[in-house]
C-alpha cells in the first residue's frame, strides 16, 4: 500500500501507485459497506470535522456516513451561514478549529485554492471536497473506481466527459487522473463551456457531441449549473439540450458497451435524458453513489494511519 | 562637495559603461574625470558602480488613508535603500488625490518624510471615476507632474474625450492603463492552461490590447501626452509601434516583475504574485524584455504597491493585488543584466533616463550641470532576500527567499548621502 500524501488536496499531487492504493482499499469498504454490520475501527477515537462553505448535501452525506462508518466523532459545521458571515477570515476559523484538535477535516469553499490556503495552518489531515473550480479529488476517485469495477481496468480506456467543461471541478480532477492513468480522454461541449488553453490539456476537444462519442467506453455527463444560463454561456436550456444533452440517439454513436455517469444532482432534460439516466444496463450513477462512500473511507484511513505515523515519530523524537 | 573616484559610471544619455571619476559640488554634477577639489570628501568606488539614481512612475504610497500599509517616510527609506532617488506617486490613495488641497496636503507630507524626492500624480477624473474631470489647471499649479486614473479605467469616452482635450491644451501628461474593463473583469490571473488547471478567473492578453487602442483612438483624435502606466503582452507591441510610427506623443511602461517573472511563479495559490495586470506566459516576459532592449517600451517600473498581511492571506481570488518593489527594483533589473538581455546603460536608460525625461525632469543623467542624484551599487553582489528585512511597511514581496544579485552600496539625492550600506 503506497500512499504518502499528508492531505488530499487534489489529484494533481498523486502518483498513479497510489490512486490505485486507494482504488484497492475502496474495493474492501465496498464489501463492507454491503455488510449488515458496517462498521471498521479505522478512525476510533479521532474526530473529524466537515467544513462546507459551500452548500452540499450529497457530499456531505457521504463523508459523514464514511467518517461514521470508520468509527470517527463526526462533526457537521455548516460555516456556509455562521461565523464567515460576522466577517471571520477563512484563516482565524480554520485556527479556532484547529485548536479543537480535529484529526481530520473535510472542507469544501467556493473559492479555487482556499483549502490548500486552509491546510498550510492546521495541524490536521484536509481533505478537499471541492474547492471553486480548482479540484474535487474523491469525485474523480469514486469515478474510477466505479470505472474499474464496471470495465476490469482503468487504463487504456476512451473517456468522453461532456458538458461545461470550464467551471467544473469535476472534470479537471477526472482529466487528471484519467491522464495520470494513461486513457484517452475526450472533452465535448459547447466552446464557451470550454476552458482557456485547453488546447494544451492533452485531450481530444470536440464541438460535436455525436462525433466526440464515437467509440468511447465511458461517457461522462457534468452537471449545467443554471447560473450559466445568465452568464450569456449559452443561448437556451433548449438548444443545450439538443446539441449537448445526452439520449439514445447520440449514445447510440458510443460503444454499444458504454457506461453513462453523472456526478449528481443532475438535470432531467437539460444535459441528460431521463430514461438514459434511468436505464440499469448503461447508468451507473447510482454505482457512483455507492462507490463514494467507500472511496472517502479509504481516504480517510489512508490519511489517518500516515497522520498518526508522523504523530508517532514525533513523540519518538521527544522521548530520545 | 563629493569627489567619486575609481568608479565604472554607467550613463544613460550618452550609453557609455566606462571607468571614470565625478566631482559633485551644491547638488550639481560639476565635473567628470576631474581630481578631488579642495575639502572634497573622497569617495572610493573601488570599481563600483556609478549610476543617475532611478525614476520610479507609479509608486503608490498609503497617504491619505492607509498609512499603516506604508507612510511617505517608509517609502522613502526603502527608496533611498533600492537606489530610487525620485519617486512619482500613484492617486488611487483614498481619498484619490483628486483635489489641489488633498496634492498641496500629500506634498507637504512628502516634503517633510522623506529621503528622497516625491512627486505626485493627480488624478484624472473627480474620485477616479471616469465621469467628470478634475480641475487640472489648478492641480498642475499645485504641481501634479501627471494625471492618471490609475487601475480604474474609465469606460465613458465621452467623458475622457473631453478630459484629454482639456489635458492636452494645458500641456498636461496622461498615464492610462491599457485594459478593456469588461473582458477583464473579474480576472486573477492570465487565461490559459495555468489558469484553468489551478481554477482561477483569467483574462486574456488581448483584453489590454483592446484598452490600448481604444486610448490611441482618443490619443489621435485630442493630440494628448499620453505614457501607457504598463504593456505586458505581445499582443499590444504591434499596436504600440503603429502608434509610435504614426506620430502619436506615446510612451509606454512595464513593471519590473513582468520583465522577471511569469504566471506559473504563482504556483500553489501564492497571492505575493497576484498582479495587476496579472503575470504573463513566459513568451510574453521574453517579448517585454526585447521590447525594452530594442526601445520601444521605454520605461521600467517598480509598480510598488504595498498590501497589509491581512489582504493577502486570503483566497487567491479574494486576495489583494500588487507587489512592493522599492528595494527589489534594482536588484531584480539585474538578473536582465547578468541573463545578457540589456547591458547597464540600456537598463538606466529605461530606468532613470526616459521617465526623468517623459516628466520632464532634469535627473536621469550624468551631465555636469545635473542634479547629484546617485546611486552606488555593485551589480555582482549576492544575497537572499528576506521580505522581515524590507523598510517598506508592508513586506508583501515575491522575491522572499530569492537569491538576488546587485546591492545598493549608497545613495544620493542632491549631493546629500540618504543611504549608506552597513558593514
Amino acid at each position: 500500500m503506497t500512499f504518502r500524501a499528508r492531505h488530499l488536496l487534489g489529484i494533481e499531487h498523486l502518483a498513479p501507485e497510489e490512486i490505485r492504493s486507494v482504488l484497492d482499499l475502496a474495493d474492501r469498504y465496498v464489501d463492507l459497506n454491503r455488510r449488515t454490520v458496517k462498521q471498521s475501527d479505522a478512525l476510533a477515537g479521532m474526530t473529524q470535522i466537515n467544513m462546507f462553505f459551500e452548500n452540499s448535501t450529497r457530499t456531505q452525506a457521504s463523508f459523514e456516513l464514511a467518517g461514521k462508518r470508520l468509527g470517527a466523532d463526526v462533526m457537521n459545521m455548516a460555516v456556509a451561514q455562521s461565523s464567515v458571515k460576522k466577517g471571520e477570515t477563512l484563516i482565524d476559523t480554520a485556527l479556532t478549529l484547529n485548536a479543537m484538535h480535529p484529526d481530520l477535516l473535510v472542507v469544501r469553499h467556493p473559492n479555487s485554492g482556499a483549502v490548500n490556503l486552509l491546510a498550510s495552518k492546521v495541524n490536521c489531515a484536509v481533505l478537499n471536497a471541492g474547492d471553486g473550480k480548482h479540484e474535487h479529488p474523491t469525485q474523480a476517485l469514486l469515478d474510477a473506481l466505479t470505472i474499474r469495477r464496471e470495465k476490469g481496468r482503468i487504463q487504456r480506456l476512451t473517456v468522453a466527459i461532456c458538458g461545461d467543461i470550464a467551471h467544473s471541478r469535476v472534470a479537471r480532477s477526472n482529466l487528471i487522473l484519467l491522464g495520470k492513468m494513461e486513457n484517452r480522454i475526450r472533452l465535448i461541449g459547447p466552446p464557451t463551456l470550454m476552458p482557456s488553453g485547453v488546447a494544451e490539456f492533452g485531450a481530444e476537444v470536440y464541438d460535436d457531441m455525436r462525433e466526440g462519442l464515437k467509440g468511447a467506453d465511458v461517457v461522462m455527463m457534468l452537471r449545467l449549473q443554471k447560473e450559466r444560463m445568465d452568464g450569456g454561456f449559452i443561448p437556451s436550456e433548449r438548444e443545450y439540450y439538443h446539441r449537448y444533452g445526452l439520449d439514445a440517439e447520440k449514445l447510440a454513436h458510443a460503444r454499444p458497451d458504454a457506461i453513462v455517469m453523472h456526478p449528481g444532482p443532475m438535470n432531467r432534460g437539460v444535459e441528460i435524458d431521463g430514461e438514459i439516466a434511468d436505464d440499469i444496463n448503461r447508468s451507473v450513477i447510482q454505482e457512483q453513489v455507492e462507490m463514494g462512500v467507500a472511496v472517502r473511507m479509504a481516504c480517510m484511513d489512508l490519511l489517518a494511519r500516515n497522520l498518526r505515523a508522523e504523530r508517532g515519530a514525533k513523540a519518538a523524537e521527544t522521548y530520545v | 562637495m563629493l569627489h567619486f573616484t575609481n568608479a565604472r559610471l554607467i550613463d544613460p544619455e550618452t550609453g557609455t559603461d566606462a571607468p571614470g571619476s565625478l566631482t559633485v559640488a551644491e547638488g550639481m554634477i560639476a565635473a567628470r574625470d576631474g581630481t578631488a577639489p579642495q575639502g572634497a570628501r573622497v569617495i572610493d568606488c573601488s570599481g563600483k558602480c556609478l549610476a543617475p539614481g532611478i525614476v520610479d512612475i507609479g509608486v503608490k504610497v498609503g497617504e491619505p488613508g492607509e498609512r499603516h500599509r506604508e507612510s511617505f517616510r517608509s517609502a522613502g527609506l526603502a527608496a533611498a535603500a533600492g537606489g530610487v532617488t525620485t519617486i512619482i506617486c500613484r492617486p488611487d490613495t483614498s481619498p484619490a488625490i483628486d483635489t489641489p488641497e488633498v496634492l498641496e496636503f500629500v506634498t507637504r507630507r512628502a516634503r517633510e518624510a522623506s529621503p528622497v524626492r516625491i512627486r505626485h500624480m493627480a488624478a484624472l477624473t473627480k474620485a477616479r471615476q471616469g465621469q467628470e474631470m478634475t480641475e487640472i489647471g489648478f492641480l498642475l499649479d499645485a504641481g501634479a507632474i501627471a494625471f492618471t486614473d490609475a487601475d480604474a479605467v474609465g469606460t465613458n469616452t465621452k467623458s475622457l474625450a473631453r478630459a484629454y482635450t482639456y489635458a492636452r491644451s494645458l500641456g498636461a501628461l496622461i498615464v492610462g492603463h491599457p485594459q478593456e474593463p469588461g473582458l477583464s473583469k473579474g480576472a486573477a490571473v492570465t487565461s490559459g492552461k495555468f489558469a484553468s488547471l489551478r481554477g482561477l478567473p483569467g483574462v486574456h492578453p488581448m483584453a489590454e490590447r483592446m484598452g490600448f487602442d481604444r486610448d490611441m483612438a482618443l490619443v489621435e483624435m485630442t493630440g494628448v501626452a499620453y505614457h501607457a502606466d504598463q504593456v505586458t503582452t505581445a499582443r499590444t507591441l504591434p499596436a504600440l509601434e503603429r502608434a509610435k510610427a504614426n506620430g502619436l506623443n506615446v510612451t509606454a511602461g512595464v513593471s519590473i516583475h513582468h520583465l522577471t517573472l511569469n504566471e506559473l511563479d504563482v504556483g500553489d495559490y501564492r497571492t505575493f504574485f497576484k498582479l495587476t495586470p496579472p503575470l504573463r506566459s513566459e513568451d510574453d516576459r521574453i517579448a517585454m524584455v526585447q521590447a525594452v532592449a530594442e526601445g520601444l517600451i521605454d520605461i521600467i517600473c517598480s509598480m510598488h504597491t504595498p498590501a497589509d498581511e491581512e489582504s493577502k492571506r486570503l483566497p487567491f481570488e479574494e486576495a489583494a493585488s500588487g507587489a512592493v518593489a522599492l528595494e527589489t527594483f534594482l536588484p531584480a533589473a539585474m538578473a536582465l543584466y547578468h541573463a545578457g538581455a540589456m547591458d547597464l546603460p540600456g537598463l538606466w536608460r529605461a530606468m532613470a533616463l526616459n521617465p526623468a525625461r517623459r516628466l520632464g525632469l532634469p535627473q536621469g543623467r550624468l551631465a555636469i550641470g545635473a542634479p547629484a542624484d546617485l546611486v552606488l551599487f555593485d551589480p555582482d553582489a549576492p544575497f537572499v532576500l528576506d521580505r522581515s528585512s524590507l523598510r517598506s511597511k508592508s513586506k508583501n514581496t515575491p522575491f522572499d527567499g530569492r537569491r538576488m544579485e546587485g546591492k545598493v552600496w549608497a545613495t544620493f539625492v542632491a549631493g546629500e548621502q540618504v543611504f549608506g550600506h552597513e558593514g
